[in-house]
């Protein structure tokens, strides 16, 4: 049966997952809910940020510089595609913005084969950080509970931002009526600007923080960004508390159903089959639940727009 | 009585199409063929789009799945030795069908946005299902030991051959996506995308026909599917892949959206710059995908809009 340490251990890794997710999925749904832009470019940001922060690691022998030059540089990126091409996507349809958007996935992934290459980069864990804390014999290793806090920390930062703040303010406000927002002499295009900035921020920081536990390689923006699309659709776009729910939720349920499904398929099939259906059936388990979700909520768990 | 510059570009194009295999045989150059048979299977899984996306307004970013769910049926049925074109192609069109009509169902409860983050998150599944299926080659595909057989009414393994029935169901495909937009189903479909609460309130129950739309096109995309197993003797998850859906959007969208053939030439084009950039450079993308940023900021309604354009500043339009 089930080993409850083994359990307890992916559980804490679903959590640490889904922390990666939620920090992904907030700037993604404050730039849609917010500028009601698709901006599939969003998992580009997050490839960028890592390969950045791994080649500075790498050739400065630390994690910390390489954390410290990713998140401004891929900062800078993100507001260089705000001035140049979103902004004209505002007024836009979806399809203009998912197709522009589109395109610079493309741009981005040729252009980093192009600098580094078609392999990625491994990058190691500081040496302090590569440790382990024992918590009821089970070792949870010191690097994972790092990330857990640092995405609770940023989840904290964005609650005090939204609601308490006159940013924040102004954030909400521009969500709910942009033109008059503007006629109350507010530059609300700087506004956007420093959303889709922060939201780049974010995804560079994942990609900073996801590189030395799966290594950075072409394409990780793209597997991610679904699985981050997921999240939204289920939490509620615009919702940042729908995006922490949904992407815990996704985090848990995928690494879970990867350990556990074939155990539990075991139960009632021969071994064969489970063994067969069970990575089929984990690999489509999260998409079930959306199907799920919509079928009973169609504008998702915490739904922004109508609270 | 003058042609409009649609009918002229469509009549043009087609006639370049059915000349494609003496040029192949004519410069030696087989790749020809096999290019011109990529051009126009891609035209149809286009063509089926348009018709959700460019007459219904349903943005869908996981139309190759069904392409995908297509060449999967004929690449299984080989497998179990079934080789009998008489029973894969129709199988397919109807799993197709099925699909499209379990994702439709789901998927049309949305709108929006969340259409299209749906659309492409089941077709997501669909490719990480075929990644996991091991009895079915997994990640690595699943070669065609032989193509689909027609007890001597066409040898699809005889490429001109091949490429001719190809041709064929594209026209065919036109000629039934013309039909379908000027029917009243189709007014209905287009109703709907400009006004669905008119349309609903006129009587329509726009959900199933949005619904019986989406079905149609996935038969239709499955056909493109079936030939693509046929065409390059593989089947891999690729297919379902969603920067395949994005293609078959870009396409759609360089040719002209809602504009009946414009998904042909878009095709057409799509190939072309394809062959072209990745003939200048290995990293054709690092162009490719700043010219589709500039299509979409400038080059609204694609090429035969364009045509269309100037024909109305010429002032002879309507």
């Amino acid at each position: 049966m089930v080993d409850p340490h083994l359990l307890f251990e992916q559980l804490f890794n679903g959590i640490q997952y889904g922390i990666l997710l939620f920090l992904l999925a907030a700037g993604l749904t404050l730039v849609f809910g917010i500028m009601d832009l698709m901006n599939l470019a969003h998992g580009s940001l997050y490839m960028l940020g890592a390969y950045i922060a791994a080649t500075v690691t790498l050739a400065a022998d630390s994690f910390l510089l390489g954390i410290a030059v990713a998140l401004p540089a891929t900062l800078f990126v993100g507001i260089l595609l705000e001035v140049i091409v979103l902004r004209k996507l505002y007024d836009r349809g979806h399809l203009d913005q998912v197709l522009a958007t589109f395109g610079m996935i493309l741009f981005f992934n040729e252009l980093v084969r192009l600098i580094w290459g078609p392999a990625g980069i491994e990058v190691p864990l500081p040496v302090v950080l590569n440790a382990s804390l024992t918590l009821f014999d089970i070792p949870l290793p010191v690097y994972r509970i790092l990330v857990i806090g640092v995405g609770l920390a940023v989840a904290a930062f964005l609650y005090v931002l939204v609601v308490k703040t006159k940013v924040g303010m102004l954030i909400r406000a521009g969500a709910s009526n942009r033109e008059m927002v503007g006629a109350l002499g507010i530059d609300i295009k700087k506004v956007f600007t420093l959303v889709f900035g922060l939201g780049a921020a974010l995804a560079a920081l994942a990609g900073v923080m996801a590189g030395p536990i799966f290594a950075a390689t072409i394409g990780m923006g793209e597997n991610i960004l679904i699985q981050v699309l997921v999240v939204i659709v289920i939490g509620g776009i615009g919702s940042i508390r729908g995006a922490f729910v949904g992407a815990l939720l996704i985090g848990v349920i995928e690494i879970l159903g990867r350990s556990f499904l074939d155990d539990l398929f075991k139960l009632f099939l021969p071994v064969n089959a489970a063994e067969t259906a069970a990575p089929a059936a984990a690999s489509m388990l999260i998409y079930i639940l959306m199907a799920g979700v919509l079928f009973f909520r169609p504008q998702g768990l915490f739904p922004a727009r109508s609270g | 009585m003058s042609l409009s510059r649609e009918t002229i570009v469509v009549i043009i194009t087609f006639a370049l199409l059915a000349i494609v295999p003496f040029i192949a045989s004519l410069t030696e150059v087989p790749f020809y063929l096999d290019l011109g048979r990529r051009m126009m299977i891609l035209a149809i899984g286009a063509l089926s789009l348009n018709l959700i996306m460019g007459y219904g307004g349903m943005i869908s970013f996981g139309h190759a799945v069904f392409v995908g769910i297509g060449a999967y049926v004929v690449g299984i049925c080989a497998e179990h030795e079934i080789v009998s074109g008489f029973i894969q192609w129709p199988l397919a069109l109807i799993v197709c069908a099925a699909f499209a009509f379990i994702f439709g169902a789901i998927s049309l409860r949305t709108r929006g946005v969340y259409f299209i983050m749906i659309t492409l998150a089941l077709a997501q599944m669909m490719y990480f299902l075929g990644v996991s299926l091991d009895r079915y080659g997994g990640d690595d595909g699943l070669p065609l030991i032989e193509p689909s057989n027609f007890s001597g009414l066409i040898d699809l393994s005889e490429k001109t051959s091949l490429y001719y029935l190809v041709f064929v169901l594209l026209l065919l495909c036109l000629w039934i996506c013309k039909r379908l937009v000027n029917s009243r189903f189709g007014m209905v479909i287009q109703g709907a995308r400009s006004n669905e609460a008119r349309m609903q309130a006129i009587g329509f129950p726009t959900y199933r026909y949005q619904l019986t739309a989406f079905v149609i096109a996935g038969a239709m995309a499955g056909l493109a599917g079936v030939l693509l197993a046929n065409h390059t003797d593989f089947v891999n998850p690729d297919m379902m892949h969603w920067t395949r859906s994005g293609d078959l959007i870009i396409m759609v969208l360089l040719g002209g959206m809602g504009s009946l053939a414009g998904p042909v030439v878009g095709a057409l084009v799509f190939i072309l710059l394809e062959e072209a950039l990745s003939g200048i450079t290995e990293y054709w993308q690092l162009i490719f995908g700043p010219f589709l940023i500039l299509v979409v900021l400038f080059a609204r309604g694609g090429l035969l809009g364009f045509l269309e354009k100037r024909k109305t500043s010429e002032g002879e339009g309507d």
